[in-house]
Protein backbone atom coordinates (compact mmCIF):
# COMPACT_ATOMS: atom_id res chain seq x y z
CA UNK A 1 0.00 0.00 0.00
CA UNK A 2 2.85 2.47 0.97
CA UNK A 3 4.68 1.58 -1.77
CA UNK A 4 1.61 1.99 -4.18
CA UNK A 5 1.05 5.28 -2.67
CA UNK A 6 4.77 6.62 -3.24
CA UNK A 7 4.16 5.24 -6.90
CA UNK A 8 1.47 7.20 -7.16
CA UNK A 9 2.58 10.12 -5.83
CA UNK A 10 5.63 10.55 -7.92
CA UNK A 11 3.15 9.61 -11.46
CA UNK A 12 0.92 12.54 -10.61
CA UNK A 13 3.90 14.80 -9.67
CA UNK A 14 5.63 14.22 -12.86
CA UNK A 15 2.78 14.57 -14.70
CA UNK A 16 1.90 17.84 -13.42
CA UNK A 17 5.70 19.19 -13.88
CA UNK A 18 5.43 17.74 -17.21
CA UNK A 19 2.01 19.95 -17.82
CA UNK A 20 3.74 22.86 -16.20
CA UNK A 21 6.83 22.73 -18.25
CA UNK A 22 5.57 21.37 -21.69
CA UNK A 23 5.03 25.26 -23.20
CA UNK A 24 8.02 26.16 -21.70
CA UNK A 25 10.16 23.67 -22.94
CA UNK A 26 8.30 23.71 -26.45
CA UNK A 27 9.18 27.79 -27.15
CA UNK A 28 12.83 27.30 -25.93
CA UNK A 29 13.44 24.33 -28.40
CA UNK A 30 11.40 26.34 -31.10
CA UNK A 31 13.21 29.33 -31.03
CA UNK A 32 16.45 27.53 -32.05
CA UNK A 33 14.33 26.53 -35.03
CA UNK A 34 16.26 27.30 -38.53
CA UNK A 35 13.17 27.23 -40.62
CA UNK A 36 10.19 29.70 -41.23
CA UNK A 37 7.80 28.00 -38.59
CA UNK A 38 8.05 27.08 -34.79
CA UNK A 39 6.15 23.75 -35.69
CA UNK A 40 7.50 20.34 -36.04
CA UNK A 41 9.82 19.08 -37.02
CA UNK A 42 12.64 20.88 -35.34
CA UNK A 43 15.07 22.13 -37.85
CA UNK A 44 17.74 23.79 -35.67
CA UNK A 45 19.56 24.41 -33.90
CA UNK A 46 19.57 27.66 -34.90
CA UNK A 47 20.73 31.44 -33.89
CA UNK A 48 19.58 33.39 -36.89
CA UNK A 49 15.86 34.18 -35.14
CA UNK A 50 17.57 35.15 -31.62
CA UNK A 51 20.17 37.49 -34.35
CA UNK A 52 17.20 38.79 -35.68
CA UNK A 53 15.33 39.96 -32.18
CA UNK A 54 19.01 41.56 -31.63
CA UNK A 55 18.79 43.33 -34.89
CA UNK A 56 14.93 44.68 -34.66
CA UNK A 57 15.18 48.15 -33.37
CA UNK A 58 11.48 47.88 -32.31
CA UNK A 59 12.59 45.50 -30.63
CA UNK A 60 15.40 46.41 -28.55
CA UNK A 61 14.05 49.95 -28.22
CA UNK A 62 11.07 48.57 -26.35
CA UNK A 63 13.03 46.54 -23.94
CA UNK A 64 15.20 49.74 -23.23
CA UNK A 65 11.50 51.48 -22.35
CA UNK A 66 10.31 48.63 -20.27
CA UNK A 67 13.52 48.65 -18.24
CA UNK A 68 13.34 52.28 -17.85
CA UNK A 69 9.22 52.12 -17.40
CA UNK A 70 9.58 49.31 -14.59
CA UNK A 71 12.41 50.90 -12.55
CA UNK A 72 11.09 54.66 -13.00
CA UNK A 73 7.31 53.24 -12.06
CA UNK A 74 8.91 51.34 -9.13
CA UNK A 75 11.20 53.60 -7.49
CA UNK A 76 7.94 56.15 -7.36
CA UNK A 77 5.46 53.25 -6.09
CA UNK A 78 8.61 52.33 -3.70
CA UNK A 79 9.08 56.06 -2.52
CA UNK A 80 5.29 57.05 -2.12
CA UNK A 81 4.47 53.44 -0.20
CA UNK A 82 7.16 53.87 2.03
CA UNK A 83 6.82 57.50 2.87
CA UNK A 84 2.96 56.82 3.54
CA UNK A 85 3.56 53.45 5.58
CA UNK A 86 5.89 55.71 7.51
CA UNK A 87 3.17 58.35 8.26
CA UNK A 88 0.70 55.95 9.04
CA UNK A 89 2.83 53.37 11.20
CA UNK A 90 4.07 56.35 13.43
CA UNK A 91 1.40 59.08 14.03
CA UNK A 92 -2.01 58.55 15.25
CA UNK A 93 -4.70 59.93 12.05
CA UNK A 94 -8.16 60.32 12.52
CA UNK A 95 -9.66 58.13 9.50
CA UNK A 96 -6.52 55.93 9.24
CA UNK A 97 -7.91 52.57 8.52
CA UNK A 98 -10.46 54.23 6.00
CA UNK A 99 -7.47 55.94 4.28
CA UNK A 100 -5.21 52.97 4.29
CA UNK A 101 -7.71 51.13 2.41
CA UNK A 102 -8.10 53.76 0.30
CA UNK A 103 -4.82 52.95 -0.74
CA UNK A 104 -4.64 49.38 -0.99
CA UNK A 105 -7.77 49.29 -2.79
CA UNK A 106 -6.23 49.20 -6.37
CA UNK A 107 -5.35 45.85 -5.76
CA UNK A 108 -8.81 44.49 -6.35
CA UNK A 109 -9.29 45.69 -9.45
CA UNK A 110 -8.36 43.85 -13.19
CA UNK A 111 -5.94 45.96 -14.52
CA UNK A 112 -7.81 46.42 -17.90
CA UNK A 113 -10.50 48.61 -15.60
CA UNK A 114 -7.44 50.20 -13.89
CA UNK A 115 -6.00 50.83 -17.55
CA UNK A 116 -9.01 52.13 -19.04
CA UNK A 117 -10.18 54.30 -16.49
CA UNK A 118 -6.66 56.30 -16.53
CA UNK A 119 -7.55 56.17 -20.58
CA UNK A 120 -10.45 57.94 -20.03
CA UNK A 121 -9.05 60.68 -18.04
CA UNK A 122 -6.71 61.35 -19.84
CA UNK A 123 -8.40 61.86 -22.80
CA UNK A 124 -10.18 63.93 -20.95
CA UNK A 125 -7.32 66.24 -19.96
CA UNK A 126 -5.77 65.79 -23.12
CA UNK A 127 -2.86 63.58 -21.94
CA UNK A 128 -1.44 62.06 -25.19
CA UNK A 129 -0.75 58.08 -25.05
CA UNK A 130 2.96 57.32 -24.17
CA UNK A 131 5.42 55.92 -21.94
CA UNK A 132 4.86 58.63 -19.02
CA UNK A 133 0.78 57.45 -19.14
CA UNK A 134 1.49 54.05 -19.14
CA UNK A 135 4.19 54.59 -16.24
CA UNK A 136 1.66 56.61 -14.15
CA UNK A 137 -0.73 53.17 -14.47
CA UNK A 138 1.84 50.82 -13.17
CA UNK A 139 2.50 53.43 -10.04
CA UNK A 140 -1.22 53.22 -9.57
CA UNK A 141 -1.07 49.42 -9.53
CA UNK A 142 2.27 48.81 -7.82
CA UNK A 143 1.73 51.19 -5.13
CA UNK A 144 -0.80 49.58 -2.95
CA UNK A 145 1.53 46.58 -3.00
CA UNK A 146 4.71 48.51 -1.86
CA UNK A 147 2.60 50.35 0.87
CA UNK A 148 1.04 46.80 1.91
CA UNK A 149 4.51 45.14 2.44
CA UNK A 150 6.35 47.70 3.88
CA UNK A 151 3.29 48.58 6.33
CA UNK A 152 2.74 45.39 7.35
CA UNK A 153 6.97 45.38 8.52
CA UNK A 154 6.56 48.53 10.29
CA UNK A 155 5.87 46.71 13.91
CA UNK A 156 6.17 48.04 17.45
CA UNK A 157 10.01 46.65 17.62
CA UNK A 158 10.77 49.22 14.92
CA UNK A 159 8.64 52.20 16.99
CA UNK A 160 11.45 51.47 20.04
CA UNK A 161 14.17 51.64 18.33
CA UNK A 162 13.12 54.95 16.44
CA UNK A 163 12.11 56.33 20.01
CA UNK A 164 15.16 55.14 21.03
CA UNK A 165 17.16 57.00 18.29
CA UNK A 166 15.03 59.93 18.83
CA UNK A 167 15.25 60.05 22.88
CA UNK A 168 19.04 59.85 21.75
CA UNK A 169 18.92 62.83 20.19
CA UNK A 170 18.34 62.46 16.66
CA UNK A 171 16.41 64.60 14.29
CA UNK A 172 13.88 63.14 12.32
CA UNK A 173 15.89 63.04 9.03
CA UNK A 174 18.74 61.22 10.95
CA UNK A 175 16.17 59.16 12.53
CA UNK A 176 14.63 58.34 8.67
CA UNK A 177 18.14 57.49 7.54
CA UNK A 178 20.15 55.85 10.11
CA UNK A 179 17.79 53.94 11.71
CA UNK A 180 13.96 53.44 9.44
CA UNK A 181 15.69 53.07 6.32
CA UNK A 182 18.30 50.60 7.27
CA UNK A 183 15.79 48.57 9.43
CA UNK A 184 13.27 48.38 6.57
CA UNK A 185 15.84 47.43 3.88
CA UNK A 186 13.88 44.09 3.11
CA UNK A 187 10.74 44.73 2.77
CA UNK A 188 11.48 47.79 0.69
CA UNK A 189 13.91 45.77 -1.52
CA UNK A 190 10.87 43.13 -1.88
CA UNK A 191 8.30 45.79 -2.82
CA UNK A 192 10.90 47.18 -5.74
CA UNK A 193 11.60 44.14 -7.06
CA UNK A 194 8.04 42.73 -6.88
CA UNK A 195 6.88 46.17 -8.61
CA UNK A 196 9.60 45.55 -11.18
CA UNK A 197 8.14 42.31 -11.76
CA UNK A 198 4.69 43.31 -12.17
CA UNK A 199 6.14 46.25 -14.60
CA UNK A 200 7.84 44.68 -16.78
CA UNK A 201 5.17 41.84 -17.36
CA UNK A 202 2.41 44.27 -17.12
CA UNK A 203 0.50 44.45 -20.69
CA UNK A 204 -2.86 46.31 -20.80
CA UNK A 205 -2.18 49.27 -19.44
CA UNK A 206 0.79 49.65 -21.84
CA UNK A 207 -1.15 48.61 -24.33
CA UNK A 208 -3.90 51.09 -23.80
CA UNK A 209 -2.21 54.04 -22.91
CA UNK A 210 1.05 54.13 -25.22
CA UNK A 211 1.04 54.64 -29.23
CA UNK A 212 4.31 54.59 -31.14
CA UNK A 213 6.87 54.12 -28.29
CA UNK A 214 6.03 50.87 -26.71
CA UNK A 215 7.13 48.43 -23.77
CA UNK A 216 8.22 45.32 -24.29
CA UNK A 217 4.94 42.89 -23.80
CA UNK A 218 2.79 44.95 -25.69
CA UNK A 219 5.60 44.61 -28.57
CA UNK A 220 5.50 40.81 -28.21
CA UNK A 221 1.92 41.22 -28.85
CA UNK A 222 2.25 42.84 -32.13
CA UNK A 223 4.64 40.09 -32.97
CA UNK A 224 1.72 37.73 -32.55
CA UNK A 225 -0.16 39.29 -34.87
CA UNK A 226 1.91 37.68 -37.94
CA UNK A 227 0.83 34.05 -36.24
CA UNK A 228 3.29 31.68 -34.75
CA UNK A 229 6.89 32.74 -35.92
CA UNK A 230 10.57 31.74 -33.84
CA UNK A 231 10.93 35.49 -33.46
CA UNK A 232 8.52 35.46 -30.81
CA UNK A 233 10.17 32.16 -29.44
CA UNK A 234 13.20 33.63 -29.26
CA UNK A 235 12.50 37.04 -27.97
CA UNK A 236 10.11 34.89 -25.50
CA UNK A 237 13.26 32.94 -23.74
CA UNK A 238 15.13 35.83 -23.92
CA UNK A 239 12.61 37.33 -21.28
CA UNK A 240 12.12 33.59 -19.79
CA UNK A 241 16.26 33.76 -19.71
CA UNK A 242 16.28 37.57 -18.03
CA UNK A 243 13.43 36.73 -15.60
CA UNK A 244 14.88 33.31 -13.61
CA UNK A 245 18.36 34.78 -13.91
CA UNK A 246 16.59 37.61 -11.44
CA UNK A 247 14.78 35.14 -9.62
CA UNK A 248 17.84 32.93 -8.80
CA UNK A 249 19.80 36.47 -7.65
CA UNK A 250 16.68 37.32 -5.45
CA UNK A 251 16.26 33.32 -4.28
CA UNK A 252 20.21 33.70 -3.13
CA UNK A 253 19.49 37.28 -1.43
CA UNK A 254 16.56 35.66 0.57
CA UNK A 255 18.64 32.74 1.58
CA UNK A 256 21.57 34.34 2.58
CA UNK A 257 19.61 36.70 4.86
CA UNK A 258 17.45 33.46 6.31
CA UNK A 259 19.55 32.70 9.23
CA UNK A 260 19.63 36.43 10.72
CA UNK B 1 9.23 76.08 19.18
CA UNK B 2 5.65 77.06 18.34
CA UNK B 3 6.90 76.90 14.72
CA UNK B 4 8.40 73.64 15.35
CA UNK B 5 5.43 72.40 16.36
CA UNK B 6 3.43 73.19 13.83
CA UNK B 7 5.74 71.50 11.29
CA UNK B 8 5.23 68.13 14.13
CA UNK B 9 1.67 68.78 13.66
CA UNK B 10 1.88 68.96 9.87
CA UNK B 11 4.08 65.81 9.07
CA UNK B 12 2.26 63.18 9.20
CA UNK B 13 0.09 64.65 7.01
CA UNK B 14 3.37 65.58 4.69
CA UNK B 15 3.68 61.99 4.70
CA UNK B 16 0.52 60.15 3.63
CA UNK B 17 -0.77 62.99 1.20
CA UNK B 18 1.19 62.13 -1.97
CA UNK B 19 -0.03 58.43 -1.69
CA UNK B 20 -3.66 59.48 -1.77
CA UNK B 21 -3.31 62.23 -3.80
CA UNK B 22 -1.80 59.44 -6.59
CA UNK B 23 -4.81 57.35 -5.33
CA UNK B 24 -7.36 59.92 -5.59
CA UNK B 25 -6.22 61.56 -8.86
CA UNK B 26 -5.28 58.17 -10.79
CA UNK B 27 -7.77 55.61 -9.10
CA UNK B 28 -10.85 57.11 -7.72
CA UNK B 29 -10.76 60.03 -10.34
CA UNK B 30 -11.10 57.77 -13.07
CA UNK B 31 -13.81 55.67 -11.53
CA UNK B 32 -15.97 58.84 -10.98
CA UNK B 33 -15.75 59.65 -14.84
CA UNK B 34 -16.26 55.86 -15.90
CA UNK B 35 -19.49 55.91 -13.79
CA UNK B 36 -20.58 59.06 -15.39
CA UNK B 37 -19.37 58.15 -18.73
CA UNK B 38 -21.39 55.16 -18.45
CA UNK B 39 -24.63 56.69 -17.51
CA UNK B 40 -23.77 59.25 -20.74
CA UNK B 41 -24.07 61.98 -18.06
CA UNK B 42 -24.57 65.46 -19.37
CA UNK B 43 -23.93 68.77 -17.78
CA UNK B 44 -27.15 70.17 -17.97
CA UNK B 45 -28.48 67.40 -16.04
CA UNK B 46 -29.35 64.49 -18.10
CA UNK B 47 -28.49 60.80 -17.69
CA UNK B 48 -29.77 57.26 -18.83
CA UNK B 49 -29.22 53.80 -17.98
CA UNK B 50 -29.12 52.56 -21.47
CA UNK B 51 -25.64 51.30 -21.67
CA UNK B 52 -26.63 48.84 -18.83
CA UNK B 53 -29.86 47.92 -20.22
CA UNK B 54 -28.55 47.28 -22.85
CA UNK B 55 -26.21 44.90 -21.59
CA UNK B 56 -28.76 42.99 -20.02
CA UNK B 57 -30.91 43.23 -23.63
CA UNK B 58 -28.51 42.43 -26.00
CA UNK B 59 -27.86 38.69 -26.09
CA UNK B 60 -24.44 38.95 -27.46
CA UNK B 61 -23.33 40.79 -24.16
CA UNK B 62 -24.65 38.88 -22.05
CA UNK B 63 -23.52 36.08 -23.51
CA UNK B 64 -19.98 37.40 -22.48
CA UNK B 65 -20.43 37.20 -18.93
CA UNK B 66 -21.99 33.94 -18.89
CA UNK B 67 -19.27 32.55 -20.83
CA UNK B 68 -16.67 34.84 -18.40
CA UNK B 69 -18.41 33.01 -15.51
CA UNK B 70 -18.32 29.85 -17.29
CA UNK B 71 -14.78 29.65 -18.14
CA UNK B 72 -13.60 30.95 -14.66
CA UNK B 73 -15.41 28.87 -12.61
CA UNK B 74 -14.34 25.69 -14.71
CA UNK B 75 -10.42 26.97 -14.36
CA UNK B 76 -10.92 27.68 -10.48
CA UNK B 77 -12.88 24.32 -10.04
CA UNK B 78 -9.96 22.23 -12.11
CA UNK B 79 -6.79 24.44 -10.84
CA UNK B 80 -7.77 23.47 -7.45
CA UNK B 81 -8.28 19.80 -7.78
CA UNK B 82 -4.74 19.74 -9.85
CA UNK B 83 -2.80 21.61 -7.52
CA UNK B 84 -4.10 20.36 -4.33
CA UNK B 85 -2.84 16.84 -4.61
CA UNK B 86 0.57 17.87 -6.01
CA UNK B 87 0.93 20.43 -3.20
CA UNK B 88 0.09 17.67 -0.89
CA UNK B 89 3.11 15.78 -2.54
CA UNK B 90 5.42 18.35 -2.53
CA UNK B 91 4.57 19.19 1.24
CA UNK B 92 4.59 15.58 2.67
CA UNK B 93 6.19 13.08 0.30
CA UNK B 94 9.44 14.85 -0.48
CA UNK B 95 12.30 15.34 2.06
CA UNK B 96 12.66 18.38 3.50
CA UNK B 97 15.37 19.35 2.33
CA UNK B 98 14.21 18.87 -1.60
CA UNK B 99 11.02 21.15 -1.16
CA UNK B 100 12.46 24.59 -1.67
CA UNK B 101 13.94 23.33 -5.04
CA UNK B 102 10.70 21.33 -5.58
CA UNK B 103 8.52 24.38 -5.36
CA UNK B 104 11.18 27.03 -7.61
CA UNK B 105 10.87 24.24 -9.82
CA UNK B 106 7.31 24.33 -9.50
CA UNK B 107 6.86 27.67 -10.33
CA UNK B 108 9.93 28.05 -12.43
CA UNK B 109 7.67 29.13 -15.91
CA UNK B 110 5.72 31.76 -13.74
CA UNK B 111 8.74 34.13 -14.30
CA UNK B 112 8.38 33.54 -18.35
CA UNK B 113 6.04 36.63 -19.61
CA UNK B 114 2.77 36.54 -19.50
CA UNK B 115 2.59 37.35 -23.07
CA UNK B 116 4.97 34.70 -23.64
CA UNK B 117 3.00 31.57 -21.71
CA UNK B 118 0.08 32.31 -23.68
CA UNK B 119 1.51 32.17 -26.57
CA UNK B 120 3.63 28.99 -25.79
CA UNK B 121 0.76 27.29 -25.21
CA UNK B 122 -0.60 28.33 -28.94
CA UNK B 123 2.40 26.74 -30.62
CA UNK B 124 1.37 23.22 -28.41
CA UNK B 125 -1.96 23.61 -28.97
CA UNK B 126 -1.50 24.82 -32.91
CA UNK B 127 -3.21 22.52 -35.67
CA UNK B 128 0.16 21.21 -36.76
CA UNK B 129 1.47 22.15 -33.09
CA UNK B 130 3.11 19.47 -30.40
CA UNK B 131 0.14 18.14 -29.33
CA UNK B 132 -1.07 17.44 -32.52
CA UNK B 133 1.95 15.72 -34.11
CA UNK B 134 2.28 13.01 -31.62
CA UNK B 135 -0.82 12.25 -31.52
CA UNK B 136 -0.85 11.85 -35.29
CA UNK B 137 2.40 10.35 -35.42
CA UNK B 138 1.67 7.98 -32.38
CA UNK B 139 -1.39 6.94 -34.86
CA UNK B 140 -3.62 7.75 -31.70
CA UNK B 141 -5.68 10.25 -34.26
CA UNK B 142 -6.20 10.51 -38.14
CA UNK B 143 -7.20 14.14 -38.18
CA UNK B 144 -5.41 16.87 -35.88
CA UNK B 145 -7.42 18.11 -33.26
CA UNK B 146 -8.88 21.63 -33.57
CA UNK B 147 -7.17 22.86 -30.04
CA UNK B 148 -6.19 26.56 -30.68
CA UNK B 149 -9.11 29.28 -30.81
CA UNK B 150 -11.56 27.79 -28.71
CA UNK B 151 -12.46 27.49 -25.06
CA UNK B 152 -10.65 24.52 -23.73
CA UNK B 153 -7.17 26.33 -25.07
CA UNK B 154 -8.53 29.28 -22.86
CA UNK B 155 -9.22 26.73 -19.99
CA UNK B 156 -5.77 24.88 -20.90
CA UNK B 157 -3.74 28.22 -20.68
CA UNK B 158 -5.58 29.44 -17.46
CA UNK B 159 -5.17 26.56 -15.49
CA UNK B 160 -1.59 26.55 -16.45
CA UNK B 161 -0.96 29.71 -14.78
CA UNK B 162 -3.78 29.22 -11.51
CA UNK B 163 -1.83 25.53 -10.71
CA UNK B 164 1.08 27.33 -9.93
CA UNK B 165 -0.45 30.10 -8.15
CA UNK B 166 -2.57 27.77 -6.20
CA UNK B 167 0.48 25.11 -5.58
CA UNK B 168 2.02 27.90 -3.78
CA UNK B 169 -0.78 28.97 -1.55
CA UNK B 170 -1.65 25.96 -0.55
CA UNK B 171 1.73 24.58 0.04
CA UNK B 172 1.72 27.17 2.27
CA UNK B 173 -1.32 26.22 4.12
CA UNK B 174 -0.15 22.65 4.34
CA UNK B 175 3.14 23.86 5.80
CA UNK B 176 1.51 26.18 8.44
CA UNK B 177 0.03 23.27 10.10
CA UNK B 178 0.65 22.41 13.69
CA UNK B 179 2.22 18.81 13.30
CA UNK B 180 0.61 18.09 16.83
CA UNK B 181 -2.65 18.34 15.35
CA UNK B 182 -1.60 15.55 12.98
CA UNK B 183 -0.13 13.60 16.28
CA UNK B 184 -3.37 14.20 18.54
CA UNK B 185 -5.32 12.54 15.51
CA UNK B 186 -2.77 9.28 15.55
CA UNK B 187 -3.27 9.02 19.27
CA UNK B 188 -6.99 8.55 19.13
CA UNK B 189 -6.58 5.86 16.64
CA UNK B 190 -7.22 7.80 13.19
CA UNK B 191 -5.19 5.96 10.17
CA UNK B 192 -3.24 8.34 7.33
CA UNK B 193 -6.90 9.07 5.45
CA UNK B 194 -8.87 9.17 7.82
CA UNK B 195 -6.49 11.93 9.74
CA UNK B 196 -6.47 13.77 6.24
CA UNK B 197 -9.75 13.80 5.53
CA UNK B 198 -11.09 14.85 9.11
CA UNK B 199 -8.18 17.37 10.15
CA UNK B 200 -5.62 18.32 7.51
CA UNK B 201 -8.41 19.11 4.59
CA UNK B 202 -10.60 21.02 7.35
CA UNK B 203 -7.99 22.97 8.25
CA UNK B 204 -6.39 24.15 4.57
CA UNK B 205 -9.76 24.79 3.29
CA UNK B 206 -9.61 28.69 4.19
CA UNK B 207 -6.11 28.97 2.40
CA UNK B 208 -7.77 26.97 -0.83
CA UNK B 209 -10.31 29.47 -0.81
CA UNK B 210 -7.74 32.18 -0.95
CA UNK B 211 -6.02 30.86 -3.39
CA UNK B 212 -9.68 29.83 -5.43
CA UNK B 213 -10.31 33.86 -5.20
CA UNK B 214 -7.65 35.02 -6.46
CA UNK B 215 -7.80 32.55 -9.21
CA UNK B 216 -11.06 33.62 -9.64
CA UNK B 217 -10.52 37.50 -9.26
CA UNK B 218 -7.41 37.51 -11.77
CA UNK B 219 -8.73 35.18 -14.70
CA UNK B 220 -12.30 36.69 -14.80
CA UNK B 221 -10.24 40.35 -15.57
CA UNK B 222 -7.81 39.04 -17.65
CA UNK B 223 -7.61 39.99 -21.68
CA UNK B 224 -4.90 38.13 -22.46
CA UNK B 225 -5.26 34.21 -22.14
CA UNK B 226 -8.73 34.35 -24.29
CA UNK B 227 -7.53 36.86 -26.93
CA UNK B 228 -4.65 34.80 -27.83
CA UNK B 229 -5.88 31.15 -27.12
CA UNK B 230 -9.46 31.38 -27.45
CA UNK B 231 -9.76 33.57 -30.24
CA UNK B 232 -12.53 35.84 -30.97
CA UNK B 233 -14.81 32.66 -31.84
CA UNK B 234 -16.48 33.39 -28.57
CA UNK B 235 -16.01 36.49 -26.26
CA UNK B 236 -15.22 36.65 -22.72
CA UNK B 237 -16.05 40.14 -20.63
CA UNK B 238 -12.69 41.61 -20.99
CA UNK B 239 -12.74 41.04 -24.66
CA UNK B 240 -15.81 42.49 -25.07
CA UNK B 241 -14.77 45.59 -23.60
CA UNK B 242 -11.61 45.81 -25.34
CA UNK B 243 -13.65 45.51 -28.33
CA UNK B 244 -15.87 48.51 -27.48
CA UNK B 245 -12.71 50.39 -26.75
CA UNK B 246 -10.54 49.08 -29.99
CA UNK B 247 -12.72 48.63 -32.68
CA UNK B 248 -16.18 50.97 -31.32
CA UNK B 249 -14.37 53.90 -29.53
CA UNK B 250 -17.35 53.23 -27.40
CA UNK B 251 -15.97 54.43 -24.41
CA UNK B 252 -19.91 54.83 -22.31
CA UNK B 253 -20.02 51.35 -23.27
CA UNK B 254 -17.36 49.77 -22.14
CA UNK B 255 -17.46 51.97 -18.75
CA UNK B 256 -20.56 49.85 -18.42
CA UNK B 257 -19.09 46.97 -18.67
CA UNK B 258 -16.42 47.80 -17.09
CA UNK B 259 -18.24 48.16 -13.91
CA UNK B 260 -20.25 45.30 -14.49
CA UNK B 261 -16.90 43.51 -14.79
CA UNK B 262 -16.14 45.20 -11.09
CA UNK B 263 -19.72 44.25 -9.91
CA UNK B 264 -19.41 40.56 -10.37
CA UNK B 265 -16.10 40.56 -8.38
CA UNK B 266 -17.30 42.26 -5.69
CA UNK B 267 -19.96 39.67 -5.25
CA UNK B 268 -17.46 36.83 -5.13
CA UNK B 269 -15.85 38.70 -2.49
CA UNK B 270 -18.46 38.83 -0.74
CA UNK B 271 -19.22 35.44 -1.09
CA UNK B 272 -15.61 34.03 0.44
CA UNK B 273 -15.64 36.75 2.74
CA UNK B 274 -16.21 34.73 5.65
CA UNK B 275 -13.32 32.65 4.74
CA UNK B 276 -10.81 34.79 3.72
CA UNK B 277 -11.34 36.68 7.17
CA UNK B 278 -10.30 33.31 9.21
CA UNK B 279 -7.49 33.71 7.28
CA UNK B 280 -6.45 37.17 8.18
CA UNK B 281 -6.45 36.41 11.79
Amino acid sequence: MRVFMRFLSAGYALAIYGFIFLPVVVLVVFSLQSTAFPIPPFTGPSFRWYEAVLNDPRLTSALFNSLAVALISSLVAVALGFVSAWGFARFMLPGSGLMRGLITLPLTVSYLIIGMGLLVIFNMIGLPKNLLAAGIGHVVINLPLCFAIIYSQMGDHQINIERAARDLGATEWNVLWLVTLPIMWPAIFASLFLSMTFSWDEFVISFLLTRFDTTLPVEIWNLLRSGLNPKTNAVGSLVFAVSVVAAIILELILLRRRPA
Amino acid sequence: MNELSKIDRALPWMLVTPALLWTLLFFVAPFVAMALLSLNFQAEGGMTVSNYSQFFTNPSYYRAMINSLEVTGMVTLISVLLAYPFAWILAEQIPPRLQRLALLLAILPFWTSYVVRSYSWLLVLAQNGVVNDALLRTGLLTDPLQLANTRTATIIGFVHFFVMLLTLTIFASLKQLNPSYRKAAADLGAGPIRTFIHVVLPLTIPGVVVGAFLTFVLAIGDYITPQILGGNNELLMPQLIMMQIGRRGDFPLASALALILMAMVTIAYIACARWLKIERT
